[in-house]
């Protein structure tokens, strides 16, 4: 298993070159693409041209721990000269003019191609991309989990040595969990949106997903803080993660909420496993506590209220005017829009397109979108109590292993109860990391850890020490 | 009163069978009304299918009316963020041929549409 942490002292040690490093990821791609289907886009030619820059700046001695060190990204983060779909055929053909700043920030590493996903970032599997599903590398019958299924399959099946994500409800942790790796899920605002395609922009965050927890802290080093190009960024200081992570772990108090334990659809062998974790956790010498979150069972409903009505508006861009899909069938200007957008979207886009629309409608808005934001309220609310009694929540990421491919492709409810366990951290914007925690049936299983707001260190320190015992 | 599902429509039987009564259901008239606001064409076998989805969701949703929420705020963002505002100037140089190459369909540096009159 070749990490970032290993690789980097490889590199300044000129054992290997960024180069030779960057041409056998590129060999693992083509060999495991044909059956994973993680990449939508591989770039090599510009893969190779930055290996090749990061090889300079190495024999220089100027260089970050990521120099040279080959990554994937979600289809979702703009890169400029290199098409950028969110998985969606209405973004086909588009070839932003501009850089993430995520990208930018981690322009010394090495961008082996754009990773597949649900279509804007909108499914639980990973089935929903125009571009077809990402198998998962455990059980290629199996989905990868969504919405960043190419970016935890890529990292699970080694085509890539990290890889960045989205998590809006559960879109990093759920496929880290099913392909077994680690994801983090950052606090709101922690990691900047710009050039990030938005989908629900009050949940949407930028995180990554890498081999373990250590290097989870070198990138997460790399893409933390503010931005002026994101006034949703707050000031707070970035930690020093790697100092904290060397810190104490006794000295965190834990919390399990009870009942993610008994909500609908957990299995009994990941809820056996993962209160296993728990018991080492606590063989740590750490505290562990039961604790309530009363509020829990409401953050699917609540989240397929906001979410959608967040949808509704973001997607409205999408017209078939100024770039990506036009219909060619259409005479007048209002069947541009019309014919662009049903040929040009999937039905999970036009499902939540819809639902937002009418949830968001007079007449409608107090029954659901208000509703569902007071009862937001309440789940975050929930939260802040637990969070004085303890430091970090230990749950399932996911109730289920990772499913049968088509199993609950075509009932959308069943879909969006994948997300059970992660839509509550989701719906107060607090960090959460997924770090593998055993097999149930052959199939990878994640721990959930939850953090209070910006203490992303705190659960970076716990899930290395659960990693390292 | 709960409306009953039609015996012989695709809905989800666990949704209803966890005991959830049905509070509304969408007609196909509003479903098209739906789709045609937000600009989504939609075939009459379409309109159905989504007529039934979009039904189970909404019913779904609706369990949150069991939850007492007198006097409670609502949530719109979770980091207590105040406005926040910056000089109006310009940070970034696109120049006209990047922001175009991604165009559809253009005339002299400028985007063509159809006619909007």
């Amino acid at each position: 298993m070749s990490t970032i942490y290993e690789l980097h002292k490889k590199l300044v040690n000129k054992e290997i070159s960024s180069v030779e490093l960057t041409k056998e990821y590129l060999k693992t791609i083509q060999q495991k693409e044909p059956e994973l289907n993680a990449f939508i886009t591989v770039c090599e030619k510009e893969a190779l041209a930055q290996a090749e820059e990061a090889d300079k700046l190495i024999a220089v001695e100027d260089y970050t721990a990521v120099t040279g060190m080959p990554y994937a990204a979600k289809d979702l983060f703009c890169t400029k000269g290199i098409k950028t779909t969110a998985g969606s055929k209405i973004l086909e053909s588009y070839v932003p003019p501009y850089n993430a700043t995520v990208i930018n920030k981690l322009s010394d590493a090495v961008l082996l191609g754009k990773a597949n996903m649900d279509e804007f970032a909108m499914g639980a599997s990973g089935e929903k991309s125009f571009f077809g599903p990402t198998k998962n590398p455990y059980d290629l019958t199996r989905v990868s989990g969504g919405t960043s299924s190419g970016p935890a399959a890529a990292v699970a099946a080694e085509e890539a040595l990290f890889s960045l994500g989205t998590d809006t409800g559960g879109s990093i942790r759920v496929p880290a969990s099913f392909c077994g790796v680690v994801g983090l899920k950052v606090t709101y605002g922690r990691v900047s949106r710009y050039g990030a395609i938005a989908m629900a922009s009050s949940l949407d965050t930028v995180g990554a997903m890498t081999k373990n927890v250590k290097d989870m802290a070198i990138v997460l080093q790399c893409i933390a803080g503010h931005d002026d190009f994101d006034s949703t960024t707050p000031k707070v200081a970035v930690d020093d993660y790697a100092k904290e992570m060397e810190k104490d772990v006794k000295k965190l108090r834990v919390g399990v909420p009870k009942e993610y334990f008994t909500l609908d659809g957990m299995d009994k062998d990941v809820k056996k496993i993962v209160e296993q974790a728990i018991k080492r956790i606590e063989g740590l010498g750490v505290r562990v506590e039961e604790v309530s979150l009363p509020y829990t069972k409401y953050a699917i409903p609540v989240y397929y209220i906001i979410v959608p009505s967040e949808v509704s508006s973001n997607l409205a861009r999408y017209d078939g005017i100024k770039y990506g899909y036009r219909a060619k069938d259409a005479d007048e200007l209002l069947d541009v829009y019309l014919n662009s957008r049903q040929q040009g979207m999937g039905d999970e886009a036009k499902r939540r397109i819809m639902i937002g629309a009418y949830s968001l409608s007079s007449g409608y808005y107090d029954a659901y979108y208000k509703k569902a934001s007071q009862v937001r309220t309440l789940i975050r609310q929930d939260f802040q109590k637990v969070f004085q009694q303890v430091d970090c929540l230990l749950a399932p990421t996911s109730p289920t292993t990772a499913f049968k491919l088509g199993e609950k492709n075509n009932d959308p409810l069943s879909m969006y109860l994948a997300d059970i366990c992660t839509a509550p951290a989701s719906i107060a914007g607090l960090p959460a990391l997924s770090v593998p925690c055993g097999l149930a049936n052959n199939l990878p299983v994640g721990l959930q850890i939850i953090g209070n707001y910006f203490k992303e260190s705190d659960i970076l320190k716990l899930g290395s020490a659960y990693e390292q015992q | 009163m709960g409306i009953k599902p039609r015996a012989n429509v695709n809905y989800n039987p666990w949704l209803y069978a966890s005991g959830l009564t049905i509070i509304m259901k969408l007609s196909a008239e509003e479903v098209k009304k739906i789709a045609n606001l937000v600009r989504i064409k939609l075939t009459s076998q379409e309109i159905e299918k989504f007529q039934h989805q979009l039904t189970d969701i909404l019913n779904y949703v609706r369990q949150l009316d069991e939850v007492k929420t007198d006097n409670i705020e609502p949530t719109s963002q979770v980091t207590d963020s105040t406005n926040i505002a910056r000089k109006d100037t310009v940070d970034y140089n696109f120049s006209r041929e990047e922001m175009m190459a991604s165009a559809l369909a253009s005339e002299e540096g400028h985007l063509k549409v159809k006619n909007v009159f």
